[in-house]
């Protein structure tokens, strides 16, 4: 029986993480979800936010931004179009796109109602990168 | 009949030429190099979409899907990507030629990424809906702001057919102007990445494990589509770098090698010049020597 996951995640341009992990948590569609070893195979969407992940006793944050991920009992790929290890994120930067989208939403008007999902989804995905940064140092 | 100077002075800005050819041949090919590695950077991402895709397509069984609905309409949408500068040989002109006879008709909006599609558009009066900018080693960002202006005008049926003309990377030498339609999806293929012809396994793979699927399997797929237009149009752009910078290597090189040539042309007319007026001056002197022993 395998007791570690082989975490994958993956986005167009570049693999960024790629280890055998003990414990996942990841923002699923229906909420968060704890992904151990031998979990039944599940397709999923998953929410811009924060992959938790348990390895070798240590947490470690990655920022996520929307997309899916392929569960089986051996392993966790997770696709997504951004994605930021806590070490390489730019909090000022992160910081910056999310109050830019925060402004957009406020002042309304012309934003359709797949630009408010798609900036909505930018400041989870700012708000994540900015979490896993501060946890990182704190 | 030019003095030796002019000459000097005509092969002396000819071999500064030359050297900013060669340098600009040297820069396309690292870029041609980075745009090859972006491109085979989104393998894994490519074999993970056809797994998902894959399983999703083989559980949700009759899905309908607006992208995948085909419309008897004639309004169309091209997606130009062409270069942003020129010296790139002849690409650019190779791919308007093609659309300009296949594609273009009273009923085509055009998106313009890259400059000079968007100057040939205004010039030929195209209806030109909206130009995008791509950098020399494009990014994801900026291939999703392409593909979400197309899904929208398709979306909203403003247009019933979305194409995407390119210049596909052959090999170096060799590079193809290329349409490809983009929506309505007809078939669910398995994407691709890497720009050379070294085939990746493209089919989809699936229905080996029962899955599971949150919300639904239709709800995946649905939301995975807008994912698997973005990725086929960041692969075409990267595709479209690789040729523009293979290209503008080739076209440094001939002038490059132009420029040699006619170094060695000049330099040869040069010194026979410098001989005649050598020979001159020794005839006179002789000359003059000869009537003074007189």
């Amino acid at each position: 029986m395998a007791d570690t996951l082989k975490l994958e995640i993956v986005t167009p341009e570049s693999k960024i993480y790629s280890e055998d992990v003990e414990m996942v948590t990841l923002p699923g569609s229906e909420g968060e979800a704890g992904i151990y070893p031998n979990h039944v195979p599940l397709m999923t969407q998953v929410q811009a936010g924060e992959i938790v992940v348990n390895r070798g006793g240590t947490e470690e944050v990655v920022a996520i931004g929307e997309g899916f991920a392929e569960i089986t009992g051996e392993h966790v790929a997770i696709l997504t179009d951004n994605a930021a290890n806590s070490a390489d994120i730019d909090e000022a930067a992160a910081e910056e796109a999310k109050a830019k989208a925060e402004q957009r939403l406020e002042e309304g008007g012309d934003v359709s109602e797949e630009d408010a999902k798609a900036l909505t989804q930018a400041i989870l995905y700012s708000q994540a990168q900015i979490k896993a940064k501060r946890r990182k140092r704190g | 009949m030019p003095s030796t100077r002019e000459i000097r002075r005509r092969i002396v800005s000819v071999k500064k030429t030359a050297q900013i050819t060669s340098a600009m041949e040297k820069v396309a090919q690292a870029k041609m190099a980075r745009a090859q590695q972006a491109a085979l950077a989104g393998r894994p991402y490519a074999e993970l979409m056809n797994r998902v895709l894959g399983e999703v397509v083989s559980h949700a069984g009759d899905f309908d899907h607006p992208f995948m609905k085909a419309r008897s309409g004639e309004n169309r949408a091209l997606i130009l990507v062409t270069t942003d500068k020129g010296m790139c040989g002849s690409i650019n002109s190779n791919l308007l030629r093609k659309v300009t006879d296949e594609f273009v008709t009273d009923h085509t909006r055009m998106i313009a990424a890259g400059r000079k599609g968007a100057q040939h558009a205004s010039r030929v009066g195209w209806d030109l809906a909206a130009e995008f900018p791509y950098s020399d080693t494009p990014v994801f960002s900026e291939a999703r702001a392409i593909a979400r202006m197309a899904v929208e005008l398709f979306e909203n049926a403003e247009v019933d057919h979305v194409d995407i003309a390119f210049t596909n990377f052959v090999n170096t030498i060799t590079q193809k102007p290329e349409v490809q339609t983009l929506l309505p999806i007809t078939e669910i293929k398995g994407v691709q990445a890497g720009v050379e012809g070294e085939e990746m396994a493209t089919e989809l793979l699936g229905g080996t494990a029962e899955f599971l699927f949150e919300p639904s399997a239709g709800g995946v797929l649905g939301a995975l589509l807008p994912h698997y237009i973005n990725f086929q149009v960041h692969q075409i752009l990267l595709e479209a770098k690789a040729s523009e910078f293979s290209s503008k290597m080739v076209a440094m090189k001939n002038a490059t090698d132009n420029a040699n040539d006619l170094i060695k042309d000049l330099t040869l007319e040069f010194n026979k010049m410098r001989q005649a007026a050598i020979t001159n001056e020794l005839l006179e002197i002789t000359t003059a020597q000869m009537a003074l022993g007189n």
